[in-house]
Order: C-alpha cells, then structure tokens, then sequence
C-alpha cells in the first residue's frame, strides 16, 4: 500500500488515486491536419518509464489533478506538483 | 545417457539411481553471429525459437535471457489456458494456442499437464446473461467451443459455490468453456526450452541487452552484458520490459506496465475441479495439482515494474473468492508475488514488425500471456522467418493503433488473468 | 521416542489437565501446552506423514518453522502447526495426508518406490496416451489437509490500521531492549511477537539481565511499555512488509476476540525476529525422534517434556549444549556429538568431538545413531543443530541484500534500507545484546556440516515436500542451476514452510555441486506472508453488501410497500416491477398501462452533474459530440460523450438553466466516470476559476411521470408552474415550487410518451411520491417499474449504453454524423472518427430487428451472421429483445454490420445453434413522428 502526497491533502493511501497518464503528453490541436501518426501517437503511446517518472493523477477524494514524479521500481516518491491555476496545461493522457 | 522422457526411462533411471539423465539444455556461450536472434527466454521467446528451428527449420538461432530461463511472467501467472474470446480475431489466436497445448506434452517428450477442466464465468444478474449468450454464440460462430450454463449446470461443476439468490453476487449461470484448463507453467518454459536446445538453439541466459546495434537504420542485433550479437532479424519476446527495451531501440509503444498480484492457498485435498472466474467479485481460482488454490485478479492501480505483493487489490480479490465459496475461510494464504504486466490499450497482444527494420515484436500481452505461448511463438518464428505476417497475426500489427483497428476484448476477456 | 514428562515447564498449569483426541486416541495435557508438547509428552511419536512418500514424521520443531506436524482441527483450519495451536479441551485433531491415520498409513508403501519417483519425475511420464487419465489419481494424492466442507471457518475477522513511530517485530532481548529505548525516547512503539508470551529465547534460555531473570526482565519490559500507553501485540506475527513501510501483521484469535490483520504503517522499523535452527544433513534425518536442539529445550524448559530417555544430541556449534545441560540436569541420559573437534566442553558431560553423525537407524522413530566412525549409539531421540538461519525474510521484502557470514556460515542483512534496522539474532548476533550481556559468554563457533553429494542414504533437505539430497543432485546434473531452477524442479522451498529450514542446506549443496560459493548461488525472493495468514483475515469485513455496497434509493421503504420486485442495476437497487404475479405479465401490464394512461417512475439514479460558470458552455462545447453552446436557457438537449478514440461512452440529455449553468444527466452507471473525466479536462483545458463541476446526484431524486395523461397528474399536484406546451414544451425545464421548496421540472422523455421529470432535494422524495401518488389514484396511474421502463424505450429505439453499444460504437454507428461534418469547434474524440476504421464501410450499425419466422421474440444475444464459403460469420448481435405490448409484436434492437444500408433484408440470427429469421428495419418501431410526446 503506497502513500501518495497529494499537493491539497497531504499523504493518502494509492486506492484514492486516479493515474492520468504521462506528463506532457500534449494534445494535438486541430483536426483533418492531425495525421493518424500523431494522433495515434498522443492516444497510445507511452513512457512507461522504468525508474523515474513524471505522472499525471488525480486526487479522487479532492478531484484535484496534479504532476507526481516518482521511481516505479523502487516506488519512492520523489515530489508531487500542482498544476498551474487555470489554463495550466501539463499535458495529460485521457 | 537418457534423453528421451518415458515411464520406461523412469524405470531404467530409478535402477541406476537417476544418475543417467542428460541435462535438460546445454549452456552455451554466445557466438558473435546468429541468423536470428529471440530476446527474452520466457515461454513466447523460447516457443518462438523452437518454431523457427522445427517449423522453419533455421537452425542458427540464439534466445538471450537476462536472467534465468521462464523467469518472467511465464513463471509467475495463474496458468489459465482458454480461448473463451469475443472476437474472431482473437478466437484464431487463443484457439491455435489452446490447440497447440493440447498436443504439446507430446510433441516437446515433456509433460506441461494440460488439465482440460474447464473454465465457468459467472454470470451474476439478466443483464450479464444476456451478455453470457452473446460471448457464446460469438464463440461458437468463431469455431470454438462454448456452453452457455444455466444456475444448475454452475452448481454441478462448482458445488462449494454460494448460490444463493441473497448472495451478494447471485449466480444466474455463466459461460462453459470445456477445453479451457490450465497446464503447469515452468514446465511449458523447460519443455520449450529443453526441445529448442535439442534443434541447436542456443539459450544463454544470464544475458542482458544493453543496447542495440543499428546500422543503416535497421537493427543489426545487441550489444549484451557478454557482448556483442548479431543478427540480421531479432525478435523481442519481454514481457515486463517491452517499453523499456523499446526505448533504447529509439521508439516508443502503446503499453503501459502494471503489477498483477496473484497468490496461493496451503495445499488442500481436491476441492475445486474447474477454473472459475467472477466479474462481479474480480476474482479468479483454480486448484492446482499439488492442492493449492491459486488465486489472482485484477491489476493494481498503479503503473509500476515493481515485481512485489501488495495489499489493496489482494484484499479485494480474496475477499471475492471467500464471497463465492464461504467454506474457503478455513484456508490460509501461503505465498503471495506480483508480476510486471504490459497492458495495450485494448488489451490484446501486438505482433509484427517494431518501427525499426529487422526488429520485431512479440508484447502486450497484458495479463493473458501464458495462454497463448504456443501461437505467439508460432506467430513471431513465422514473422522472423518469412518478415511477412501470418494471417493470424496481421490484425495484432502495431499499426492497428493509427488505423483505429483496435480489437478490443474488454467486453470478451471480462477480467484479468 | 519415549518423551517423558519431567518437572517444571514455565508455559504450563499443572493444576488445569485437559484432554482432547488425535487420530481418535485420548491425549492428555495442561493448560498452556500447545498440541505438540501435549502430543509429545502423550508418547505420540509419528505426527504427520509426508507430502510425496508417506514417510512417518515427528516433530522437528517448536515454533513457526515446524515443518512436518500440520494436523487439521475439526471446525478449524487445515493443515495447522501443531506447535502454534494451544491444546484445549475437546479439541478434534487429525493428521494429514494419511489415512487412515498418521501411524497407519495406507500409502507408506510409496516409500519403497522413491527411487523411481524422483524430482519432477511427472514431467518426464504421463504423457502417454494422455496425462488426463493419471491426473485425477495424482490430484487425490496430492494436497495436505482437507477441508471441512460443513463448516465455513472463522466467520470474520477484524482489520485495523495503525501508525507509529517504531515497530519492534519480535519480543527476544534485541526486541525489548529496541522497543524500551525508543519507548523511553519518548516515541510511539509498537512491539509485536508470534509468541503468546514476550521474551522470545529468554523463555527458554538462561540469562541473566539488570539482575532478573532473563523471562522476568521480559515481562518487566512490557509492562513498562504498556504503562506508557504503548501497544504489545502477542500471538502476532509481521508477515510482510509493503511498501511505503507498511507492515501487516496476523493476530491470532484469542479469548474470544477474532483474528485481526493490523496494517501498521511506521516511521521506522526494527526487526528482531530472531534466528532458526538448520537441521543436520545425515541419512534418514527426517526419522521421528530426530529434533532440533532448541526446540527440545523449549519442549523442557517450557512445557516440561523431555524429548528422550537416551538422548543424542548432535551439533556443528556451540548453543547445543545448552540443551544437553538441560535435559541432562532433568535426568536424561545424554551423548553429545560435537562436529568440531577443537570444541571446549562442559564439565560432566558425555561429549564426542570430531565426529558426525551418519545416519539415524529406525523403522518409525530413532532406535540408535551411527556416527562418522561407524560407531553406533543406542537412543531415543536425536537432537539436532546444524546452526542457525537468521531470519531475514521482512528485511529482504523490504528490498534488502543479503551478505554472506563464513564465520556463523549465514546470510545475514548486507547494505541498510531506509528506515528498517535488523537487530539481534536476525542480524547474525546470537548472543545478547552487548549492553544486557553482562559478561555471560557462548559458544557460537562454527563448522560446516552441509549436505554432501553421493551419500548411499537419503539425505532430507526439505522434510515437508520431500526433497533429498539426491534431488538436488539430480536438478544440478539436468543443469537446473539457477537457484530458482532448482526451487522449481524439485520444489525445494515452496512447502507451507515455505524452506524455512531447508533453504541453506539446499543452497550448500547447490553450491558444491556447481563449484560455486554459496552466495555466489544466491537466495529465491522471500515473499509475504511469512507464515500462512487466513484468508478470512485478508478480507476482513469485505463480505456481503459490505464487498460492495449497493446504492439504495431514498423512496426504497415506499416501492417495497408497493410490492415491489427489486434487482440490481448499474450498482443500484431498484425496482423491476411491481406486484405479485407472474413477472412477464406484471411487466407488460405496467408498460400498456403507461402508453394508455400515466405512469410513475423513480429515475433517481439518473447523472444529475452541475457544470456552472462563465466558461460552462465552451467547456461543453468540447465535453459532447454534439453542440451545446446554442442551446437556449431552459432548453435541453440530448447529446454524446464520447473518449478520445472517438468511441461512445455515455449519452443522455444536457440542460441549460440559465446562460452560465448546465446539468449534464448521464447513465446512472456512469456517473463517477463522468464526474471525472469533466474533472480532468476541466483543469488540463479551461480556466478552473471559470468552470464549476458539482455532482448532486446522490442529493436529488428524480421522479417521472409520464404517459397521455401526465400533464393531468402534474397539474393536480400543484407545481406553481404553467404546463401548456407553450410555456413548457418538449425538451425545455423550467423552475417550480413544492411545498415551497424548489424543484426542478423536465420535458423530457425516456418512453416516447410525454413525460414530467421532477427533480427534488433527497430529503423531499417521500413528500413529493407521497403527493404524486395520491394525484395519481385519481388518474389511474401505475408504478412503472425498470424493466417495463425497458421495453417502452425500446418501442422508440431509445439506446442503453452498454447494452445497446459496446467499446466499439461510434456515433455514426446511430446515424448521427452532423457535429463531425459541421462543428466548429474542437471536441473529445473528434480526430479519432476518420480514422481508417471510424471511416470504414463494414461497420455495425444500429437497427431494429422483425422476427419473421413467428417463432416469437428474437433472443438477446444472437448474432447475424453471413455464410460463406461453407463458413460462418458473425455480423453483429441482438442487444434487446421484447415483447411490445403497444405493437402486439415481437420487437428487437441490434448491432448490425451495414444495416443502415441494409433495411428490409432478412437475415439470419444464431442463438445456442438454433437459427432465426429476421427483417432490418428501423431502430424505432413506435410514433414514428414522435407525435405522443406532444399530444
């Protein structure tokens, strides 16, 4: 059972947390411009670092979402960031 | 010295106090050069490597393994086999799979025990009946065996199952798949492994990818912790590291690595004659030869390679198994692991080329893997052997994600296993 | 072995006797015994038979690593250590895996054929003609104890979470002396012991500590941390440690109290667990009679049992004389083999150095031991001690790495992990803590005395699976080396004991074999649970309702008191019909009922989600397929959600009530889903002080009425609004009052008839159903339950999702490709629809299916197919199938390959090999031109 920091909570058990995907993963705008590449590319892939990573997740109990960067071998946490008010586009995989 | 398994080599052994046996694979050291190179000595490397060598009969082959042989998830699954899919794209993988198995103790001289005895999905309401009819029929279209089962038939084949209409879950009936069963996993690994070294496959284990060679923008083959290997077509066969080892490859893949937790009871007389698996509960058990239940479930929540047990979905997974069979509160839980899981986004397997030329892929399996090893295997020796697909594979390609073909069994394969 | 009784015994309570039977024979004991000092001291010699050859089994051991005495307690568990389970009156105990009893065993004669079935021999037979015909043999050898199918075991057991700042994990000296330091620094200590007392060797071994018996000095120590309001958890064992420094911890039941899995997260950890005595490798050392050292000195000190009148005890180290003092001193009559023949000995004991022991000589128990020099030495009871195994396995789930010691001939913990600190005997420290030792020296030396190859009797590495000597030899010849190779091959390890005291052994072996050091073969990975922990303990209260509990709705009192027939759906308990009667009849009745008066319905699971704020529009805009920024105040709209691969994932109807608030009513199901996914895009894409998300479904009741006469009924009722269709139209709401309070009024419809759907503060549900109910016996009205509810939308073609579309549907699936051509702006999934597959001509479309074989309603779950080529194809499936009252017909819904393009073909349905015919047509069956909504 991890602990998670959320940035508004404080430490909380993993089983309130929602994973977000990669950090950065950034939305292509536009439409018929978009090629199926980099459409599927935002979609599908993924870091899926081994060791450190930089993650999306949203705090279920608070419904904030917030940038966790952590080791997920060791699963240290490494710290937990909250996104920029408003606007504060981070990128993160639906 | 006996090479050949029997109960007559038994006999002769015992006579001479087993000392006569032939090791079950050489240990090679790595030559600079192969034809083709497999990465990964798990059961789909090792299959793949005895099917270019039998089927195809390239005989220069290697299967590098960073650590010991069926070390992976191979070794680690609840060792389910059943092809109770939804799709008729994957009903024609599982099925050459499940076909496969039940001939492979004769065709490796190795007995996996194949144990055909069925697997029941439990239905748990009308909605998930009307559900139930929809995979059967799907699967009896797709060619392969299915029986829709009433509450009656469930009760027959699962007796210490609480059928009772107060159950949190009641039973309304649930899908049959007769020839689903399980079979003894490192003995699908060893029996590979061990026909594969008999073709004059070199399996070196204790061998780990570094980097890999590209030249002219193919791969060229690996550079590993005892040097360089070349090859003019590898396959990547690494279940739990399938992104990682992408990355140094240059590119990345729709996958995502989850633990998947699975335990076993204490050893107790028969008790459960079939592989049951409940939705609603998240469970799944079967009893395995040597008496322990083996239980497992659904993925942890978070991505992670850390090969270890945790407590929030065990928790939830055993308490579905007591929910469904109450006098299974006497058992104790012995022995409890996790295994690195790589999830696709439709969760079923990738099979193909990679995006770098002379690389190709054999991922994704999510939690299904040891199911499928001998078609997997098959699959990859005929991609390595030919670069063309199989008609079998050709929907799994990678480029199934760009096209928007994804071939989901969200709906077919229920829960994980 | 001819145990015996003796004097003393610190455990025990001389004054309580107590019987129970094993095997069906009396035994006699006292309070405090555990069954196997009972068991001992009645004279029981062979306890258990072996996993694979049947072999007779005695006791090894006293403690946790006990390896051969599983016994099943009636209305127990199976396969328990009988040197953890307290004797009791009346107890029922049975041995396992012999019938038909541990003395008598019918399958004994296994043993005469060992040699034949050596490690994994199964793999190398069975396989002709098939393995299917020897399994169930095998199956019904295989396995330990048996499970009493009449009983369910412990019906609950209790899970409590705890923080603190320091966990002890065992309560021997290092235990006590860690745990008083920090208690005293002023931290929150919690110590914990798999013993029902603390003082883990103390209570066994002679110590003196700060003047006080060493037992005493335990038991002052816990008392003082309990003074200090600090927890001591007896009858506890930390079984595993996860992440983050979360520890779990079984608690066995005791005076009444259930089981408890605690799950302690602590800011450090200090593991004292101790060490575990290693058996020797000599021939038949799995004999009954043959018996750790130590463990015969807690059979004496603690229960007062003397493991033999003609003892031998053989040693590789010093701690055994300890033993050979003790039972000595208690009238035994002692030889002791010491394996190092440079050892200093006591005085006044019978003592042969440089010598080992051979082989154990015995049918069923011990009769006489042969040494190394052929001498032969006549005895009851072999007591051995082939040193100590540190026990390390909750550092090493803690990611730790073990060192190798040549001195003590153990691994011990190597590199330090973050917050866990291993003390004591764990650490490879046999002796007392320096600072409680005063002065008190033993004699820890150590020789090897490992396994060698081609010995002529068999050797036992592990006793509980029957793994020899000769299996190992076996794994390295067929080049099983890897260490878990040989785990694997010859199940070395994986017993209920897990190789507690067979693994190094195991290891030397291995590493003789090979040539290798024995840390250069390596450990397997240790895994939770130290000991078996009952399952009932890891599910704790999850059982019943509490595995999941359904929702319940506020009027669910008044729907029972109207008969109804509740079933779950989407997580929520709701009535399917009402009445008694048969339910096809009552379900058809309720829904002609509806379509030619009025009925009531209970929507309230419905997705009532907020979505408020200057932005609300634009973010809607991008949250639905369709275009939601147009919609006018007081106006609805039914719309799409769909994911980012452009696949349909809710519908349902969005309102706006005024320019800057929406609520977004999706599938009850799936209100959670949406909730989030608002969430997640509200702050990746918008201004979050410009868009508010507030989910007020579980606080509102949605209550409809609908059919021909509901405007009727809700005009009696009294809304304070204007019903006529100018005023409330189709598809518009509007504000009202009930009993003063607000409500909220929708022209919305689910069953194509006009329909009211009145929304209300939970707390109001009961008044305003109360009121409905009265205005409707006026009308005639009827309780319409889920299932008629079914039928009517499908009279319309109304979809369910997840029913009526799967992971795959797209909207142009339905029919509905505007907002792809047309809007304006971006939208969740948009790039996804041309994609080549969302493009593609072979898609399942959405229809409506005429059975035309009169053969009656289509079943749901039958798929289309197409035959070609002597092959059979599925083209898509019925997804609901009814009987319409209104139409008097058979109707279905279904997702066909092409049907849109495919109206008035007939097909062919498959369901469960039996073949329909049916004609495609349009989704909607009923008013067409939606004329009733008006009228």
């Amino acid at each position: 059972m991890q602990l998670f920091p959320c940035p508004f909570c404080g430490p909380r058990s993993e089983s309130e947390f929602h994973f977000g995907g990669d950090a950065g993963n950034h939305r292509p705008e536009g439409f018929r411009d978009v090629t199926d590449g980099v459409w599927a590319a935002y979609l599908y892939e993924r870091n899926n670092r081994r060791g450190a990573a930089s993650e999306i997740w949203m705090h279920m109990a608070c419904g904030e979402v917030f940038r966790m960067e952590r080791d997920t071998v060791n699963h240290r946490v490494a710290q937990s960031v909250a996104l920029g008010k408003g606007g504060g586009n981070d990128g993160m995989a639906h | 010295m006996t090479r050949h398994y029997s109960a007559f080599s038994l006999l002769k052994e015992g006579l001479r106090g087993q000392k006569g046996w032939q090791p079950a694979w050489r240990s090679p050291e790595p030559k600079p050069r192969y034809d083709i190179l497999v990465i990964g000595g798990g059961g789909h490397g090792l299959a793949t490597a005895y099917y270019l060598a039998k089927v195809h009969d390239i005989r220069n082959i290697a299967v590098i393994e960073k650590g010991w042989l069926g070390g992976g998830n191979t070794g680690r699954n609840t060792t389910v086999v059943r092809s109770n899919y939804f799709f008729p794209e994957s009903t024609a993988l599982y099925d050459l799979a499940l076909r496969l198995y039940e001939t492979l103790g004769r065709d490796l001289n190795y007995n996996i025990m194949l144990s055909q005895r069925g697997i029941v999905t439990l239905a748990h309401s009308e909605a998930e009946m009307e559900m139930a009819a929809r995979t059967v029929n799907a699967m009896q279209i797709n060619g392969t065996d299915a029986e829709l089962f009433g509450p009656e038939d469930v009760r027959r084949v699962l007796p210490l199952l609480n059928v009772s209409p107060e159950a949190r879950y009641p039973v309304f009936g649930g899908v049959w798949q007769g020839r689903a069963g399980t079979a003894r996993h490192d003995a699908v690994a060893w029996g590979y492994a061990r026909a594969a070294d008999r073709l004059g496959v070199d399996i070196i284990q204790s061998c780990e990818v570094e980097d890999f060679l590209i030249e002219g923008g193919r791969c060229r083959g690996v550079k590993t912790s005892r040097g360089e290997i070349r090859a003019e077509r590898t396959g990547m066969v690494v279940a739990g590291h399938s992104s990682h080892l992408a990355a140094k490859a240059g590119f990345r893949l729709p996958i995502t690595s989850y633990a998947l937790q699975a335990c076993v009871s204490e050893p107790i007389k028969p008790v459960l004659d079939t592989v049951v698996l409940s939705p609603g509960t998240g469970t799944y058990a079967s009893q395995s030869d040597k008496g322990e239940l083996v239980i497992g479930g659904a993925l942890d929540r978070v991505p992670s390679y850390g090969q270890r047990g945790n407590l929030p979905v065990l928790e939830g997974v055993v308490a579905g198994l007591l929910e469904m069979f109450p006098s299974f509160r006497q058992l104790r839980l012995m022995r409890q692991w996790a295994g690195i899981v790589d999830v696709t986004p439709d969760s079923s397997p990738i099979l193909g080329e990679s995006p770098l030329p002379g690389l190709f892929l054999n991922c994704g399996w999510g939690t299904g893997g040891f199911k499928a090893i001998p078609a997997g295997g098959t699959l990859l020796a005929h991609l390595l052997a030919t670069g063309k697909h199989h008609d079998i594979s050709r929907p799994f390609d990678l480029d199934r994600f760009a096209r928007g073909r994804l071939i989901d069994e969200t709906a077919g394969s229920g829960i994980a296993h | 072995m001819t145990a015996w009784r003796t004097e003393g015994g610190t455990a025990i309570d001389r004054s309580r006797p107590l019987a129970f039977t094993f095997d069906g024979k009396a035994i006699d004991g006292f309070a405090g015994d555990t069954v196997a000092s009972a068991l001992l001291a009645g004279g029981v010699s062979v306890l258990a038979r072996s996993f694979k050859y049947h072999r007779p089994r005695g006791l090894w051991g006293a403690g946790v690593e006990e390896p051969n005495a599983l016994v099943d307690i009636a209305g127990g568990l199976p396969n328990t250590r009988a040197t953890q389970v307290p004797a009791a009156d009346g107890l029922v105990v049975r041995s396992v895996n012999a019938e038909p009893n541990a003395e008598k065993d019918r399958h004994a004669f296994l043993d005469a054929f060992s040699r034949f079935i050596p490690a994994a021999f199964y793999y190398k037979t069975f396989m002709f003609p098939d393995w299917h015909l020897f399994e169930p043999r095998i199956r019904e050898m295989a396995g330990l104890g048996t499970l009493d199918e009449a009983t369910k075991g412990p019906a609950f057991a209790e899970q409590v979470n705890q923080h603190c700042d320091v966990l002890v994990v065992g309560a021997g000296p290092s235990g006590l002396l860690a745990a008083r330091k920090a208690a005293r620094a002023g931290k929150r200590v919690v110590l914990c012991d798999d013993g029902r007392q603390v003082g883990g060797s103390l209570l066994f071994r002679a110590a003196v500590i700060e003047g006080k018996p060493g037992a005493e000095w335990a038991a002052d120590v816990a008392a003082e941390l309990e003074r200090a309001g600090l927890r001591v958890l007896t009858g506890t064992t930390a079984f595993g440690i996860y992440d983050h420094r979360l520890v779990g911890l079984h608690q066995k039941a005791a005076d009444g109290a259930p089981d408890r899995l605690w799950r302690i997260r602590a800011r450090s950890i200090v593991l004292a667990a101790g060490a575990i005595e290693r058996p020797l490798p000599f021939g038949n050392n799995d004999l009954p009679g043959v018996m750790s050292a130590e463990a015969a000195l807690v059979y004496l000190r603690r229960f007062g049992v003397a493991a033999g009148r003609k003892v031998v005890i053989a040693a590789n180290n010093g701690l055994a004389y300890e033993t050979a003092e003790a039972l000595a001193a208690a009238g035994a009559d002692v030889t002791v083999v010491d394996y190092r023949a440079d050892a200093a000995s006591p005085a006044g004991l019978r003592v042969l150095k440089g010598l080992a022991v051979a082989t154990a000589v015995g049918r069923s128990a011990v009769t006489a031991v042969k040494l190394s020099d052929g001498t032969v030495l006549e005895a009851d009871a072999l007591l051995a001690s082939g040193g100590f195994t540190p026990t390390v396995h909750l550092y090493c789930q803690a990611q730790g790495k073990l060192d190798w010691r040549d001195d003590i001939l153990a691994f011990v913990p190597g590199r330090s992990v973050d917050g866990v600190e291993v003390v004591g005997a764990a650490a490879g420290n046999f002796g007392l803590p320096a600072e409680l030792a005063g002065g008190s020296e033993r004699d820890f030396r150590i020789v090897a005395a490992w396994p060698k190859p081609g010995a002529r009797e068999r050797v036992w590495i592990d006793l509980q699976n029957d793994v020899t000597a000769k299996d190992v030899e076996l794994a390295v010849r067929e080049n099983f080396v890897s260490v878990e190779h040989l785990k694997r091959y010859t199940t070395l390890g994986m017993a209920t004991d897990q190789g507690k005291t067979s693994n190094v052994n195991g290891l030397a072996l291995m590493a003789e074999l090979t040539g290798r050091r024995i840390p250069e073969v390596g450990t397997t990975t240790y895994r939770p649970p130290f000991t078996p922990v009952p399952l009932a303990s890891f599910a704790g209260a999850r059982s019943g309702t509490r595995m999941n509990p359904i929702r319940r709705l506020p009027l669910e009192a008044q729907h029972r008191a109207d008969g109804a027939m509740f079933r779950e759906y989407g997580g929520w308990l709701r009535p399917a019909f009402y009445g008694a009667g048969a339910p096809e009849e009552r379900i058809q009745a309720e829904a002609q009922a509806a379509r030619e008066g009025v009925a009531l319905f209970d929507g309230s699971p419905l997705g009532k989600i907020d979505v408020m704020g200057p932005d609300a529009a634009p973010f809607l805009d991008f949250i639905y397929y369709n275009t939601m920024s147009t919609l006018a105040p007081g106006r609805c709209r039914y719309g799409f959600i769909l994911t980012e691969a452009g696949n349909i994932y809710d519908d349902g109807v969005l309102m706006r009530l005024d320019e800057n608030r929406f609520v977004v009513s999706c599938s009850s199901s799936h209100v959670a889903g949406v909730h989030g996914l608002l969430e997640e895009w509200r702050q990746d894409r918008f201004d979050k002080r410009r868009v508010f998300i507030h989910n007020v479904t579980a606080g509102m009741a949605t209550l409809t009425v609908t059919g021909p006469r509901a405007r009727a009924l809700v005009e009696s009722v009294g809304l304070s609004i204007a019903l006529d269709d100018a005023a409330l139209p189709h598809m518009a709401v509007v504000s009202g009052l009930f009993d003063g309070i607000a409500v909220r009024i929708a022209r919305v419809s689910f069953t194509g008839e006009r329909s009211y759907e009145i929304s209300v503060p939970a707390d109001r549900a009961r008044a305003l159903w109360a009121r409905l109910r009265q205005a409707g016996e006026a009308c005639g009205a009827t309780l319409l339950g889920l299932e008629a509810l079914m039928i009517l939308r499908a009279e319309k073609g109304y979809i369910v999702i997840g029913k009526d579309t799967d992971g795959t549907s797209r909207p142009i699936d339905f029919g509905l490709t505007a907002p792809l051509e047309r809007k304006k702006v971006a939208f969740i999934g948009r790039r996804s629809l041309i994609t080549e597959d969302a493009a593609g001509p072979d898609r399942r479309q959405f229809v409506g299916l005429e059975a035309v074989d009169g053969k009656g309603v289509l079943p749901t779950g039958a798929h289309g197919i197409e035959r070609k080529a002597g092959a059979t194809r599925s083209l898509g499936y019925v997804t609901s199938s009814y009987f319409s009252p209104a139409l008097r017909k058979p109707i279905a819904l279904g997702l066909i390959e092409r049907g849109l393009s495919r109206m008035g073909d007939i097909i062919e349905l498959q369901h469960l090999r039996d073949v329909r015919q049916a004609r495609i047509v349009p989704s909607c069956a009923f008013d067409e031109e939606g004329a009733r909504l008006h009228a």
